[in-house]
């Protein structure tokens, strides 16, 4: 499991990263959000509601934090709801949930941030009914930012939780 | 020289003095109090065979570079030179050097053996007294090690004219870094502390976190994401074999330190979301929780006795720092200016915390004494963090980095006085560098 969804990450960072950056990629073959998570082999159109993809784009797979805060506003508090309601509908999956934070802090505390914010992310999937034995939490800290100007603009973006899902093995 | 000796001397101890009248920090600029930096000539170091031609040559440019590189030493120009250093053991023509106005004189010698190892032998002079300035010393090594003998000899020259300990002969490990920010890979290297003779240590196939030296440089623990979850590892400098530290499955570790003694590590073990500090016999692999609060713990550094730890935490509401004992307990906060404190690190004569200090949209390195007193800013730029410690305390190295799409991570280092901040020189892009012990 481990192997595998490692490789789901990263390619579902790839996906994301085409998506919020659309030039980057299309010199590249023009691979889409879909190809990057090919691999999972239950794919389906972002309209399938059984699809990964429709979890990622249709319900929103992340949620944005204010700066050093870890609370989840009311409104990323229905797109978890839309989370959960997924998972408990498509037992095969398992979720890694990715805790981020903006460049503007020191490396560790930025970890325990991004901790602290997947953390409250599988807290509230949790309390919506979502067997915790199917949620793993991590943090990248300032690692891993998809938006890339020192701005708030991009800021914004890049404090967040994102809800990775990947075909569970464990059964 | 005596007179200008004790000028650098007076400088070097300006932190020591009792800051007068002063309240909060101390705001420094890098044209206040320079000092006029000794001058000293170093003449190429004398070949005393064929083979050792070019060595000779390097070896002295080496030397002249580290003490250059210190900001309180001035080289005099060879072309100024009325003499010049054609045998180690003729007498020297003072009036020639005082004539030019070198405090100091540095003649050497360099030979190679047939087996293909190397002596360096070296003299210190006091120009103006006319006479050595400590005994003639050599150093045998081979020919790969020939940097460290040159350091070696700046480590001496330093050593005797600012009474205080050397610093060349060490090395640094920090985290060698390339590709665009959205896909930085990051690896880990050590080089010289000068930015010579790197050597990479891990692949970039996963994330890896401030390594730290062991007390005597000959382990490195840092974090890595390579198990899929950031982890601690220790690695055997030598033989480059690593392990990891023994963890629970559901939990990231990160931020480990030595302790003085280099069998604990004292380290951050995030669970539930929540971040404290623990310590680790690392031979047993037994754990301590040493704080207990729902806040974030992090950043963890021992102090030189071994005794207290210092800190970061936010359970004030910002990060800020804290002093405990080594064995946990109730600690005291240290920090109170304006804005957040993190890394903080002890500096290896036990006085000062070097730390980062986020203020006003800007990030500085800075030092405070170990009550909090006397915070005295160092640099300023959009991100500085995480600083190291010279093995004498004199200087720290950090990491810098730029902003925008296009920013990059680059090391720095300053002197503890706030003067001398130079880049050193890496292949790509580096962040998060710990300084090494003094070699032995």
């Amino acid at each position: 499991m481990a192997l595998l969804s490692r490789g789901i990450i990263l390619a579902s960072v790839l996906a994301l990263a085409a998506c919020t950056n659309p030039d980057r990629f299309d010199s590249a073959g023009g691979a889409g959000g879909a190809g990057g998570i090919g691999g999972i082999g239950a794919p389906g159109s972002a309209s399938d509601p059984r699809s990964p993809l429709y979890f990622q784009q249709t319900i929103g797979d992340r949620v944005l934090f204010a700066v050093d805060q870890s609370s989840i506003t009311p409104q990323y508090q229905a797109v978890l709801d839309g989370q959960a309601q997924w998972l408990m509908t498509n037992t095969d999956y398992v979720a890694i949930i990715e805790g981020h934070a903006d460049e503007q802090g020191t490396r560790e505390y930025n970890l325990a941030l991004g901790a602290r914010r997947a953390n409250a992310v599988q807290e509230y999937l949790i309390s919506r009914g979502v067997a915790s034995s199917r949620l793993r939490v991590i943090s990248y800290g300032k690692e891993r930012p998809i938006e890339l100007c020192s701005d708030e603009a991009c800021y914004s973006q890049n404090r967040r939780a994102v809800t990775v899902i990947s075909a569970g093995l464990s059964g | 020289m005596m007179t200008r000796v004790l000028t650098l001397l007076a400088a070097l101890l300006v932190f020591a003095m009792p800051a007068a009248a002063q309240t909060g920090p101390l705001r420094i600029e890098i044209t206040e109090g320079v000092i006029e930096p000794l001058p000293f000539a170093n003449p190429d170091f004398v070949a005393e065979n064929a083979a050792a031609a070019e060595l000779a040559r390097a070896i002295s440019r080496v030397v002249a570079e580290d003490l250059t590189g210190t900001g309180l030493f001035r080289e005099i120009p060879a072309n100024a030179f009325i003499s010049q250093i054609t045998s180690f053991n003729s007498p020297v023509q003072f009036a020639d050097w005082r004539a030019i106005n070198a405090q100091a004189l540095i003649s050497g010698a360099v030979s190679v053996g047939g087996d293909g190892s190397i002596s360096v032998k070296f003299r210190l002079y006091d120009v103006f007294a006319g006479q050595e300035l400590g005994d003639g010393l050599q150093f045998n090594g081979t020919q790969a090690g020939w940097r460290r003998m040159a350091h070696k000899v700046a480590d001496a020259v330093y050593s005797r004219i600012t009474g205080e300990g050397g610093y060349f002969d060490s090395r640094v490990v920090y985290v060698a870094e390339t590709g665009p920010k959205d896909d930085r890979r990051k690896r880990l290297a050590i080089m010289d502390y000068d930015g010579a003779n790197v050597q990479y240590l891990t692949d970039s196939n996963a994330i890896v976190l401030a390594p730290r030296f062991s007390p005597t440089g000959d382990r490195i623990l840092f974090t890595s994401y390579e198990s899929g979850f950031p982890r601690i590892y220790v690695m055997d400098v030598a033989s480059v074999g690593r392990r990891a530290l023994p963890t629970q499955e559901g939990t990231m570790s990160f931020a480990p330190r030595f302790a003085p003694d280099g069998n604990t590590v004292v380290y951050s073990l995030t669970t539930g979301g929540n971040t404290d500090i623990f310590r680790m016999d690392i031979n047993s692999g037994a754990a301590t929780r040493l704080t207990s609060t729902p806040s974030i713990e992090t950043a963890p550094s021992f102090s030189p006795d071994g005794s207290r730890i210092v800190f970061e935490s936010d359970r004030s509401g910002t990060q800020q720092l804290y002093i405990m004992s080594a064995q946990g307990g109730e600690p005291q906060r240290i920090s109170f200016g304006q804005g957040r404190y993190g890394t903080p690190v002890w500096s290896p004569r036990g006085d000062l915390i070097a730390f980062t200090k986020q203020s006003k949209g800007r990030f500085h390195i800075g030092v405070m004494r170990t009550d909090g007193s006397e915070e005295r800013l160092l640099t300023a730029s959009f991100l500085d963090e995480g600083p190291t410690w010279s093995p004498n305390g004199r200087v720290i190295m950090f990491t810098r980095e730029t902003q925008g799409e296009s920013g990059a991570a680059s090391l720095y280092s300053v002197d503890i006085s706030g003067r001398n901040l130079k880049q050193i020189r890496t292949e790509g892009g580096a962040s998060d560098p710990a300084w090494s012990p003094l070699q032995r």
